[in-house]
């Protein structure tokens, strides 16, 4: 099983609810960020072109942050997703360095942090926070070895892209373009 | 493929409302000690969840508000039965928690006084505070009559007030969101189909086939039902035509973007008309079933042809027949949406008319797709003793506005400056949940009447800059923090919401029922708040309605069953309008009578001079109006606004990304702050561009404090529109200044 998150650029619509859903469920200090949006124009007037993008870590299937840990606080968990143990980093900020998309953060109690894909929500079921409050519907979360899954389909059925390929990095999340 | 998305929706989202659920929608995933350890060094405290809805902005979305032991709120989310928000909150929604989180927020009542010759708040007990509000609306009462007492309000606070002011004898009530937003849409659907759109509006956006959206930038303007809708509606392969000079968001996501050159809409909508007409594109068996005066239509329509109106509009012919023609392939299931703050050149209810002329000729009004007829629940209202009739009040203000059906802010504002002939004198105004000096152009009138007027109150959870001028500050608690009135709205099934309050008021503060409650004993007008607190009154009305509060504070909202008839026009059953004629009505016998125009008249608008921009403004989806600049969670998002322009204009000014420039209007008005520029391709070259809401001057909002510039401060010009005396507020060009030229004048 490999989680990954698919977001349709098509009906994002650059509100940043996602942002404020993962502050709130995460208790990320206001100031920080575990997600973020982008917007990039393209073209000139009137011949236009915009795209919105919900941003976060991409629990990358080969990691950076977590090869360069030297403690191992990063490290891969359940369903490929990366995620940092707060008691084990001492807050080094080799990982930071490393991440090519800029996914983490330190806390200000000292340890880094990223998103999570909501782990803790996952477990209960639930979706990721970011995922159950957008209010286009235009982010999709699940397994994308389930060729059955919502996320399967669509990468089966609609163009996509994922951020800076040339990373070497192996993103797992997805941009429906 | 839209099935099995949302039905996966919904499993997680009833989790998210707390209702315990083995781990069905990821199966797969077991409980696991290193994500134990990875997920998080807080550990959360058991939370509970209160119902609520959301006053962020007007929307009023259903919500669950979780607190934890400690009486702290953690999180909002949206209440999975409730037809305004279908469990999903907007960001600003979902940032409420930090309205109520807000350090600066107003903590006790507060009374002006001179202390040392200088005038200073000083803080008071909530006897010593609502003493002297009672004592000062009696003497108003006394010297001039309740009516000489206004009431200017918005959202939930604002109806207790309404209650406690017809109590007291005075119908002087107004709102910015008439005269200063919505106004004109409501008189130019109301002249043509015997309805006003209202809030939300009931178009049919989920099954539309095509979405025009004229000055309307949905996604931007976080509506959030019908932002949902329209991600449906892409989902479904619906066509999005967007009319704006801005490349918008959802201009983005259109198949045609017309950028209109500013204040040429009525040319457009007009032609538009001219095709489906003349290319026999219009609905003909609705049109001859239900239209009235199309003749009429059809020849005063004769000369606007897309060549007509590309020499005014900019949009090439092609463009404007192939939009009409998807319009037409689509309808009955086309919605020309009426937008919202559609004050802006004056003949905006004219405007507002066009686009309910095309509705009525693509037959969407009453058609799946279009718009539906919507239904509330009528609440009953908790017996009191008639209201005394005021002598006059907010009609008679307005007086010469034909079609005003609300109380008008700026005539109200007019009428409290001092005069010879003052023919309806205000003398105290209690201002409640609304910055009007944010909301409402011309602050130099704002100005002249708080220096005539005898005496202002504001009640507010913020300090915002209306306070200033106050008299006595009382501090509202939050939404989270209180009960209000049950929130009954039209949707396509009517539904009733709760809200109740989550955890205790912080501070000194207080709901705003408890200050009209109070306010009415000591006015002498008990009889009309007879009860002890408020879940009396609202256990008393959901028991009429077949619920009660014990129900609701479990449930949030409760979804009824339609009793009015079907959602649309029935084949074959007839349907009579509730207009004069009883028809749609293209042309207004109405209109024609009073010596306006029958049919809406383009009429060309000033445009800027040289080295002058059109100051156009709208809404960033993480704030609501003047209200959420300091939030500390959304000001994390947005904490000051830009001026959009044209690389083109930024070469000829000068400018440069991320620079702070100053503007002057053809007034020489001054902008208060500096503003960063945002040099832009989605912006026109006529035109600049700014979000609303920011340039607060009030230090007391140490976050929102001097961000931006106050678009509202620097429109001094108004284009007032006959019909129903809304203010339209697109009248102002800008100069930019590199330095700030009021500097200059000082020294
Ligand atoms: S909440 Fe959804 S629509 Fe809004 S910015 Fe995030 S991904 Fe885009
Ligand atoms: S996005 Fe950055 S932090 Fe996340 S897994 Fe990849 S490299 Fe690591
Ligand atoms: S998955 Fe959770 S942690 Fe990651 S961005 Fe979304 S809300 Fe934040």
């Amino acid at each position: 099983m490999k989680y990954a998150m698919v977001i349709d650029t098509l009906k994002c619509v650059g509100c940043s609810d996602c942002v404020v859903a993962c502050q709130t469920e995460n208790k990320v200090p206001v100031g920080y960020c575990r997600d973020w949006v982008t917007e990039s124009v393209n073209g000139s007037y009137p011949q236009l072109n915009l795209e919105l993008k919900s941003e976060r870590c991409n629990q990358c299937d080969n990691a950076p942050c977590v090869r360069c840990c030297p403690t191992g606080a990063s490290h891969k968990a359940e369903g490929g997703i990366i995620l940092v143990t707060a008691d084990e980093c001492i807050g080094c900020g080799a990982c930071i360095a490393s991440c090519p998309y800029d996914a983490r953060f330190q806390h200000p109690d000292g340890y880094v942090d990223k998103c999570t894909f909501c782990a803790h929500r996952l477990k209960e079921g639930q979706l990721p926070a970011c995922v159950s409050v957008c209010p286009t519907k235009c982010m999709y979360f699940g397994d994308i070895e389930d060729p059955t899954s919502k996320v399967s389909h669509l990468l089966k059925s609609r163009k996509y892209k994922v951020l800076a390929p040339e990373a070497g990095t192996k993103p797992n999340v997805y941009y429906l373009i | 493929m839209n099935n099995s998305r949302r039905s996966f929706i919904k499993i997680s989202a009833l989790g998210a409302g707390g209702v315990a659920l083995s781990s069905a929608a990821f199966s797969a995933i077991p409980l696991n000690d290193t994500i134990n350890s990875g997920v998080s060094k807080i550990k959360p405290l058991p939370l509970r969840r209160t119902a609520t809805y959301c006053e962020v902005c007007f929307w009023k979305c259903a919500a669950w508000a979780y607190s934890d032991e400690l009486g702290s709120i953690q999180k909002i989310i949206g209440n999975q039965n409730d037809p305004h928000c279908f469990g999903r909150l907007c960001p600003r929604g979902t940032g409420g928690v930090g309205m109520y989180s807000d350090k600066d927020r107003l903590k006790k009542p507060l009374i002006r006084t001179e202390i040392n010759g200088k005038q200073e708040f000083k803080e008071a007990s909530w006897k010593e505070a609502l003493n002297l509000v009672a004592e000062k609306m009696q003497n108003i009462k006394d010297q001039y009559g309740p009516e000489s007492m206004a009431l200017i309000k918005h959202g939930s606070p604002g109806s207790h007030l309404e209650h406690l002011f017809k109590a007291f004898g005075s119908d002087t009530i107004a709102e910015p969101a008439y005269a200063q937003c919505r106004g004109p849409r409501e008189t130019g659907f109301g002249l043509t189909f015997g309805s006003w759109v209202g809030s939300p509006e009931p178009t049919d956006i989920r099954d539309t086939k095509c979405l025009v959206l004229i000055g309307s930038h949905l996604g931007e303007n976080m509506h959030n039902s019908q932002v949902q809708e329209m991600s449906d509606a892409i989902d479904n392969g619906a066509q999005i035509i967007t009319v704006d000079p801005r490349f918008s968001t959802v201009a983005s996501k259109s198949q045609y973007w017309l950028p209109i050159k500013p204040s040429t809409d009525i040319a457009l909508l007009l032609s538009w008309m001219h095709v489906l007409i003349y290319e026999d594109l219009y609905n003909k068996e609705y049109v001859e079933k239900y239209g009235h005066g199309f003749e009429a239509l059809k020849k005063h329509v004769k000369p606007f042809s897309p060549e007509w109106a590309y020499g005014i509009t900019t949009i090439k012919p092609d463009q404007i027949r192939k939009t009409a023609r998807t319009m037409a392939s689509a309808a009955p299931s086309t919605i020309v949406h009426p937008g919202r703050h559609v004050t802006w050149y004056g003949d905006d209810s004219q405007r507002a008319r066009a686009v309910a002329i095309l509705n009525g000729l693509l037959g969407s009004w009453g058609n799946r797709g279009g718009f539906y007829f919507k239904e509330k629940i009528k609440i009953p209202k908790y017996p009191h003793p008639e209201y005394p009739h005021p002598k006059w009040g907010w009609k008679e203000i307005g007086e010469k506005f034909p079609f005003a059906e609300m109380g008008n802010t700026t005539e109200v504002i007019k009428a409290s400056i001092a005069s010879e002939d003052q023919k309806y004198p205000i003398k105290g105004w209690f201002v409640a949940g609304t910055n009007l000096v944010a909301s409402v152009p011309q602050k130099n009138l704002i100005e002249k009447a708080a220096e005539s007027l005898d005496f202002i109150v504001v009640m507010d959870t913020m300090p915002m800059e209306i306070t200033g001028y106050a008299d006595v500050i009382l501090p509202e608690c939050t939404y989270l923090e209180r009960y209000d009135g049950l929130r009954s709205s039209p949707n396509r099934e009517p539904s009733v919401a709760l809200r109740a309050p989550a955890v205790e008021p912080l501070y000194n503060t207080k709901p705003a029922w408890w200050m009209a409650k109070e306010l009415g004993n000591r006015l002498g007008l008990s009889a009309y708040f007879d009860y002890e607190t408020i879940e009396e009154v609202l256990d008393w009305q959901l028991k009429q309605i077949g619920s009660s509060l014990e129900e609701m504070k479990k449930i949030g909202v409760k979804n009824f069953k339609r009793k009015s008839g079907p959602l649309y026009l029935q084949k074959g059953k007839p349907y009579e309008f509730p207009t004069q004629s009883g028809k749609i009505e293209f042309y207004s016998d109405e209109l024609a009578s009073l010596g306006l125009d029958p049919m809406p008249v383009y009429t060309p608008h000033e445009t800027p001079n040289r080295g002058y921009y059109r100051l156009n403004y709208g809404r960033s989806p993480m704030h609501t109006f003047s209200r959420t600049i300091n939030n500390p969670n959304l000001s994390d998002l947005t904490d000051e606004n830009t001026l959009w322009v044209n690389p083109k204009v930024a070469r000829i000014e000068n400018l440069k990304k991320g620079q702070e420039v100053w503007l002057e209007n053809q007034d020489g008005k001054v902008s208060q702050f500096p503003i960063k520029v945002r040099v832009t391709e989605r912006i026109r070259w006529d035109s600049v561009y700014m979000y609303h809401g920011f340039g607060h001057n009030n230090k007391k909002l140490s976050r929102a404090h001097g961000k931006g510039i106050s678009d509202t401060d620097m429109i001094t010009r108004i284009k007032v529109d006959p019909l129903m005396g809304g203010t339209g507020m697109r009248g102002n060009f800008v100069k930019i200044h590199i330095e700030n030229p009021a500097k200059e004048v000082m020294i």
